[in-house]
């Protein structure tokens, strides 16, 4: 009989013991911080900076697979697309079906970066006062690029009828916290994304370092950006000035050859630092960030896109960029996009120079020491073509800009601010729009559709 | 006042009798037979706690108190006899194989089949012993009314999808929850190749004496949270006292593809591809004629081009010859995708015991090769389990097992390195490249590396040389239990269980594998990680019986468990030669992570069964289940559940009723909950892996939801058994309705927030079906037994409320009004008989309502419909038992009918050509070639996209009936094993999935690419691994 009292205690202890476990159910997740911990100290706020480099960096984004769509959508005789993914085909093919996964990707990756931004932007009180303009600045620079991305995408070129009335992309500055009906954001104008991309970048380029910058974006590459945007937006004036600051600021030079601007080996594909000529690049490593320029153009990837010949053909011989291919069983490839883990460059110094001499020779201005013509013999006899002897025409200068930045992702936005038609499809065009994704237009009741989608 | 004193007066009576005078009981118990002895049966005294377990020569003596007029005599795998008090008892058991008295493991206890009022589903040990597959889940495909088994594909030790009466979530979990003796088993894949991988397999099916799957939610509710997919208890092997038995079991046999897909041979494939490079001119010039004119080229200049470019691909593929003109390389790739495949199995068994100490202990090697090249699976195993009687009232023991299994594995269904993809490669091109006499790509002798460009895709056979995956895993379950009687009736469980897995997947990628991997050195990674789960289960049982009719029994208790999963990985690149493959060697360490995860359940149950006069049951049961998973808001939940039971048999009026031997109506009621979203699905999260250029970086990873709770099934179950001529003719019949709220789901957000998803409450489904089973004794004679079980399941999945949401993102949806995983796409409507053009039915919806059926070349003009259900109308299994004298013939037929396939891969190798060189699939050489050809083949023209963009083109039927198991056994009579002093010996051959019936056109209808299985994604096929149909050859001894 003592020994069921025994079992009695027992069966009551085990199940008092147990049953009080309780506490045992808070269980704080390790892989992930609550939202409450992330943005509690400068440390926090910079940290989440980083992150949000690192999403405009994801592949959607400025990660390489956009360029190359953008490269696809405004191409249709100087490249090739032989790949396989059936969305990419639909862009080179400029028939998009409103579901194509890569599109769907490029729109929610832009608003996750937005939202890193304005998570950062909502904290700036958190971060040391020594740190918080330049903070705020390098925050509102990537916002900017990201909207820009969004605005030239999924909405009409800004030279392409009323920018005031044109739908741009709904604009989001608040950091997410929860969903509820605000967050079904219609689409602002065309020109209302455009005054808040102008706004952002102007107050990076107030706000960023011009000093110690290393590999974040500086003052310099929100004037490389401003330069890019009002030059898309036809302001010439302000596009001259931007780049002139840029390329008068010293930081930067042109590489010694053509080839150096593009460093890297795929044999033995390692990180590098930025190139003398960088003004901003999505930094790439073995460890973090993709290279999907590489991925979708190179031989060492996919090799999913040969360049027709007739490409290099119109270089003179002794220009570098007229042999900067590889022959593979007669199909080129581009060297550009060598190495696995390089530097996706943004902004180049050589962009700058043919913005500033585009603009100059549009207005008839000298913004700068240096004429039109000497700005794009600069960019030449880098490359080890011959200087021209004048007079530079406006064409010259378009297909400098052809020459030098082909494959970097330019082709659809040049393709509208200039009214160049692609293949057989006009430069406005509707086909030459993303589609609004599908999964969007599905939860968010506010959004319209572009035309003929 | 009568029934209180009546009541007070049996109270009495009943402590009076611990003191009246008891008598003696003796006797034997047989087999039925065959008459051989049985012991270790459980002869228990009616109303009493006497019992005693008979010797090995099937003797026994019990002392009986005087009160009790009755022994029941319960042996597991027999039915259980109730047998009327005399001094002599001498009783034969018949062999209780799906019979109304068979035992019946239930949660937190055991029940008799006759008592049974939920759903419960059994499967013994007999019916599932020396099945030639990896994991115990394929053995109960169509064993099981409303059990559905899929393996997704060929590979072994991957991903199998168990439902039970359908999906009940969404977003949560639809796997069942498996116990095994007791203890919820860890069943998380651990997979980092993007293929899901199966923690069942490391279970050792011989070890395993039944499973019991709780279908319905008063069969479930006592697991609570948790039961909503349905639950599957397995139950392993124990020792029973007499002598000590020996089993040697050993199989051997080979494997094959169940089924094949023809491809085009080099002269089909050039000749097609040659006309679709002309027709590619052609078409080019026909859309854009104005274009092409001011540029001042031709049609002829275009199909020049065309058939230019064709050529000097071709050249190239072939290794930079012109043979492909002749035809004279003619590689069938598809079969160099498979490999010569054995099976080997070897068990070893010894059980036994005596009246207080029970043993079991078990030893298994299985050796499998894959029918995939480079797949392969190979498991030890080890098991003990003990029982001791310790007191009187005190039993104790352990179940302990240890499991090795070695899992070499290859790519998911969606890499170029998976071997099944090798089939895009053109017939053109040679297995060994003659410049080099080695494998086509593996070394291209102009640049004196692995090619870039030849063959057309990555070579997989390069993987197969040149890298290894192997996944290795230690598993050790376990449990520990002691069980006191605290008094008479009462007794307490207290039970603590472990299972630890550790698991390490290695793999190396060689120099040979750059075209795939990027690494031109070679590269690798190791990824360790190691899971523990503990679970204690602490109990009172309780019975009674008062009055002559009252019968009650009750469990009550508790139950803790937390399972804690730590990950780590390290990823390097660039080896100093291909000797080396261990990390340590890399010169490059690209990446390094640990990670951890937690959950943890407490949880209080009860149940309670009460039966009047034999013939009245009912069971209440309930849980109440808090979890770490939940905001404090809404961490725990209450399951209850209700059931009842009428055995009209037992009814006087009854009597008459000739035929009909056993008659029981039963309905049940209930709530069962869902929790297996991810341990934290209700926080806002930050995560700390966004690194940029070597700073580390965070973004949100997560948006919050502090509201989130319990996912909430409703069941309602109702059914009947019958008997019919002493039971030789059972069936049993059950309809229920499921109906799940406030389902777990990841719901697509507006984009614009910075998120794509939020965990959220949102929306209805239900599941509605019947099921048969229907067992028959066909014969029954001396020597000859015909038997035949029959089962058949149809369930109905319904998404009645999402909130509007349309989710999934490629194939399937999930939405509302249809079935979950529903394929919605393009009606597809064959080749236009004019231009050759793919037609889709634009299918927009009309202003009366109805949709516009006319056709469009346009795909984007097209609307979506659905097109398919990958969800089947109905499943059945039919087996067949035959035994003459020692022969034994076993015949399982397993069917799925009604259910959807969709092709992924058509669009590449079902693309009328007109996508990439990828070799083609014969029926696409029924392609449109002339104006007024009717066909469904669009115009071959290459690179041109031709209908290759998702469409109910690449819809195919999925049904299929499939010969399970063919197995003829002998047993050599024992009079003459007797004289080598061998008890039993077995020689058979078995087939598995030995023949299959469908018109699928693909590899095997039993699909789901494992890239992408989920709740929704179901159905597809992309370049999966057809399954394994193998023979084997096998004996066992029993000593």
């Amino acid at each position: 009989m003592k020994n069921r009292i025994i079992i009695n205690l027992l069966a009551l202890f085990t199940i008092v013991f147990f049953g009080s476990c309780e506490k045992r159910l808070d269980v704080e997740p390790t892989q992930s911080v609550d939202e409450s911990k992330a943005l509690n100290s400068s440390s926090d706020v910079e940290a989440a900076l980083v992150g949000a480099y690192a999403q405009l960096g994801s592949s959607a984004s400025y990660g390489g697979n956009s360029q190359v769509n953008q490269e696809l959508l405004g191409n249709s005789n100087t490249l090739y697309w032989a790949g396989t993914y059936q969305g990419m085909t639909q862009i080179y093919n400029k028939a998009i079906p409103i579901n194509n996964g890569f599109i769907t990707d490029t729109w929610t990756e832009s608003y996750t970066v937005i939202n890193t931004v304005n998570n950062i932007l909502n904290a700036l009180d958190k971060v040391d006062e020594s740190k918080r303009d330049n903070i705020e600045g390098q925050a509102k620079f990537i916002r900017a690029l990201a909207y820009y991305h969004l605005v030239n995408l999924f909405g009409k070129s800004y030279n392409n009828g009323s920018p005031a009335s044109n739908l741009g992309v709904p604009i989001v500055t608040e950091p997410t916290r929860e969903i509820g009906e605000s967050a079904q954001v219609a689409r602002s104008s065309v020109q209302e994304v455009y005054d808040l991309i102008l706004s952002d970048l102007n107050a990076a380029k107030a706000k960023c370092a011009t000093g110690d910058y290393g590999f974040f974006a500086s003052s310099w590459a929100a004037s490389g950006m401003l330069a890019r945007v009002y030059l898309q937006m036809g302001d010439y004036n302000n596009a001259a000035n931007e780049a002139n600051l840029v390329i008068e600021s010293g930081e930067f030079v042109l590489t010694d050859t053509y080839a150096d601007a593009f460093p890297g080996n795929a044999d033995a594909p390692s990180a590098r630092s930025n190139t003398s000529e960088e003004v901003f690049a999505i930094q790439v490593t073995n460890t973090s960030g993709v290279n999907d320029l590489n991925t979708f153009f190179d031989p060492s990837g996919r090799g999913d896109i040969d360049i027709d010949p007739s490409f290099f053909d119109e270089f003179e011989v002794t220009d570098e960029r007229g042999s900067f291919y590889q022959d593979i069983s007669g199909y080129l490839y581009t060297k550009k996009f060598q190495s696995l883990y390089s530097n996706i460059s943004v902004i180049r110094l050589a962009e700058m120079y043919l913005v500033r001499a585009e603009a100059n020779f549009r207005l008839g201005t000298q913004v700068g020491p240096t004429t039109p013509l000497q700005d794009i013999n600069r960019v030449r006899v880098r490359s080890g073509a011959s200087a021209i002897a004048g007079p530079v025409t406006l064409d010259g200068i378009l297909m400098e800009r052809r020459h030098e930045l082909a494959f970097e992702g330019f082709a659809i936005n040049d393709a509208k601010r200039l009214e160049q038609n692609v293949g057989g499809i006009p430069w406005n065009s509707p086909k030459l729009v993303y589609p609004i994704p599908q999964r969007e237009m599905l939860v968010n009741k506010n959004l319209v559709q572009n035309e003929e989608y | 006042m009568r029934k209180l004193i009546g009541s007070l007066m049996g109270l009495l009576f009943l402590s009076l009798s611990v003191f009246a005078q008891s008598k003696e009981a003796a006797g034997k118990v047989t087999d039925a037979r065959d008459g051989s002895p049985l012991s270790g049966v459980t002869v228990s005294v009616k109303n009493s706690n006497a019992s005693t377990v008979t010797a090995a020569d099937g003797t026994f003596k019990i002392t009986v108190p005087a009160s009790s007029n009755s022994l029941t005599f319960t042996y597991v795998g027999y039915q259980v006899a109730e047998v009327p008090y005399s001094t002599e008892i001498n009783v034969r058991l018949q062999v209780g194989e799906k019979s109304l008295n068979e035992v019946i493991v239930v949660g937190y206890g055991t029940r008799t089949r006759r008592e049974v009022t939920g759903s419960v589903a059994k499967v013994s040990a007999k019916e599932i012993a020396n099945t030639p597959a990896t994991s115990f889940e394929s053995a109960l495909q169509g064993r099981a009314a409303g059990v559905f088994v899929e393996q997704e594909n060929g590979k072994v030790g991957q991903g199998i999808k168990v439902r039970i009466r359908g999906a009940s979530s969404v977003s949560a979990s639809n796997e069942p929850l498996y116990v095994l003796d007791g203890i919820p088993v860890i069943t998380a894949n651990l997979s980092s190749n993007g293929a899901v991988t199966n923690p069942l397999a490391d279970i050792n099916m011989n070890d395993i004496e039944s499973i019991e799957v709780l279908k319905d939610a008063s069969a479930a509710a006592i697991y609570g949270s948790r039961a909503s997919n349905g639950v599957v208890l397995i139950t392993t092997k124990r020792g029973r006292s007499g002598k000590s038995k020996i089993e040697v079991g050993f199989f051997t046999g080979s494997q094959k593809p169940t089924r094949h897909r023809k491809f085009m041979n080099s002269e089909q494939y050039v000749n097609y591809f040659q006309d679709a490079s002309v027709r590619r001119g052609k078409y080019r010039y026909r859309i854009d004629k104005d274009y092409w004119d001011s540029e001042g080229v031709t049609e002829q200049d275009l199909i020049d081009q065309g058939v230019a470019a064709f050529e000097s691909r071709m050249d190239l593929l072939s290794g930079d010859n012109q043979d492909w003109k002749t035809y004279k390389t003619n590689t069938n790739w598809e079969d160099q995708a498979f490999q010569k495949a054995p099976i080997n199995q070897v068990d070893l068994s010894i059980s036994g015991g005596n009246d207080k100490t029970t043993f079991y202990m078990a030893g298994q090697a299985l050796d499998q090769r894959g029918i995939i090249v480079r797949n392969g699976f190979k498991r030890y195993s080890g098991r003990l389990n003990l029982a001791q009687k310790v007191r009187d009232w005190l039993n104790v023991g352990m179940n302990m097992s240890y499991a090795r299994s070695l899992n070499e594995r290859v790519s998911n269904d969606n890499a170029f390195s998976t071997p099944i993809q090798i089939v895009a490669l053109t017939p053109t091109t040679p297995v060994i490249d003659p410049r080099t006499g080695l494998l086509a790509g593996e070394l291209d002798p102009a640049t004196g590396s692995p090619s870039d460009i030849f063959p057309l895709y990555y070579n997989p056979l390069l993987s197969v040389k040149g890298a290894t995956y192997n996944t290795l895993v230690y598993r050790t379950l376990g449990n520990v239990y002691g069980e006191a009687k605290i008094a008479r009736g009462l007794s307490f469980r207290s039970e603590f269980g472990i299972d630890q897995l550790n698991q390490t997947e290695e793999a190396y990628y060689g120099p040979i594998t750059v075209r795939n991997t990027s690494a031109p050195k070679g590269s690798g990674f190791y990824n360790a990680d190691a899971v523990q789960n503990y679970t204690t289960n602490n109990f009172f049982k309780y019975n009674t019986t008062f009055g002559e009719d009252h019968d009650f029994d009750a469990v009550a208790g508790m139950s803790f468990q937390e399972q804690k999963t730590m990950n780590s990985f390290a990823e390097a690149e660039q080896f100093p030669s291909e000797a080396y493959k261990k990390l340590s060697a890399a010169s490059s360490k690209t990446d390094a992570s640990t990670s951890e995860s937690q959950f943890s359940f407490l949880s209080y149950f009860a149940r309670a069964n009460y039966k009047f006069k034999d013939r009245y049951l009912l069971a209440l049961s309930g849980r109440y289940d808090g979890s770490s998973r939940f905001g404090k808001n809404s961490r725990w939940g209450f399951f209850p559940a209700a059931s009842a039971g009428w055995i009209v048999s037992e009814e006087k009026f009854f009597e008459n009723v000739k035929p009909v031997s056993f008659l029981k109506l039963k309905a049940s009621y209930g709530l069962t909950g869902n929790a297996e979203i991810g341990n934290f699905p209700s926080r806002g999260l930050w995560s700390g892996t966004a690194a940029y250029g070597g700073v580390p970086g965070q973004v949100p990873s997560q948006l919050a939801n502090p509201d989130l709770k319990w996912e909430t099934s409703t069941g309602f179950d109702a059914g009947f058994e019958i008997g019919v001529l002493n039971n030789r003719v059972s069936l049993e019949f059950d309809y229920y309705i499921r109906k799940t709220k406030d389902l777990l789901l990841t719901v697509n957000v507006p984009g614009t927030s910075g998120f794509r998803t939020q965990f959220r409450n949102v929306g209805n489904l239900e599941n509605k079906g019947f099921e048969i089973a229907l067992n028959t004794e066909n014969i029954v004679s001396k020597n000859f037994r015909w038997s035949t079980n029959f089962n058949f399941s149809v369930n109905r999945n319904k998404i009645t409320n999402l909130q509007g949401q349309v989710l999934g993102s490629d194939y399937n949806r999930a939405m509302e009004g249809e079935a979950l995983g529903v394929f919605v796409s393009r009606e597809f409507a064959g080749a236009d008989p004019a231009n050759g053009d793919a037609l889709y039915i634009k299918n927009t919806k009309k202003s009366d309502g109805t949709r516009d059926r006319s056709t469009t070349n346009d795909y984007n003009e097209a609307e979506e419909v659905v097109i398919g259900n990958p969800n089947p109308d109905f499943i059945f299994g039919f087996r067949n038992l035959v035994t003459y004298k020692g022969l034994e013939l076993d015949l399982l037929l397993q069917g799925v009918q009604g259910n959807d396939i969709y092709d992924g891969g058509g669009q590449y190798y079902s693309a009328s050509g007109s996508n990439g060189y990828d070799n083609q699939t014969l029926d696409q050489l029924n392609a449109w070639k002339n104006p007024g050809d009717v066909t469904m083949v669009p115009e071959a023209r290459r690179g041109m996209a031709n209908g290759t963009d998702p469409s109910s083109r690449y819809l195919l039927d999925g049904s299929y009936v499939r010969v399970k198991t063919l197995s003829l056994a002998y047993t050599i009579p024992s009079r003459i094993t007797t004289r080598w002093n061998i008890d039993r010996l077995r020689v058979y051959v078995r087939g598995q999935n030995i023949f299959t019936f469908t018109n699928y056109k693909g590899w095997d209808p039993e699909v789901n690419a494992d890239y992408q299985s989920s709740n929704i994604n179901q159905g597809v096929d992309f370049y999966s691994a057809p399954q394994i149909k193998s023979l084997v050859f096998g004996i066992n001894i029993g000593l």
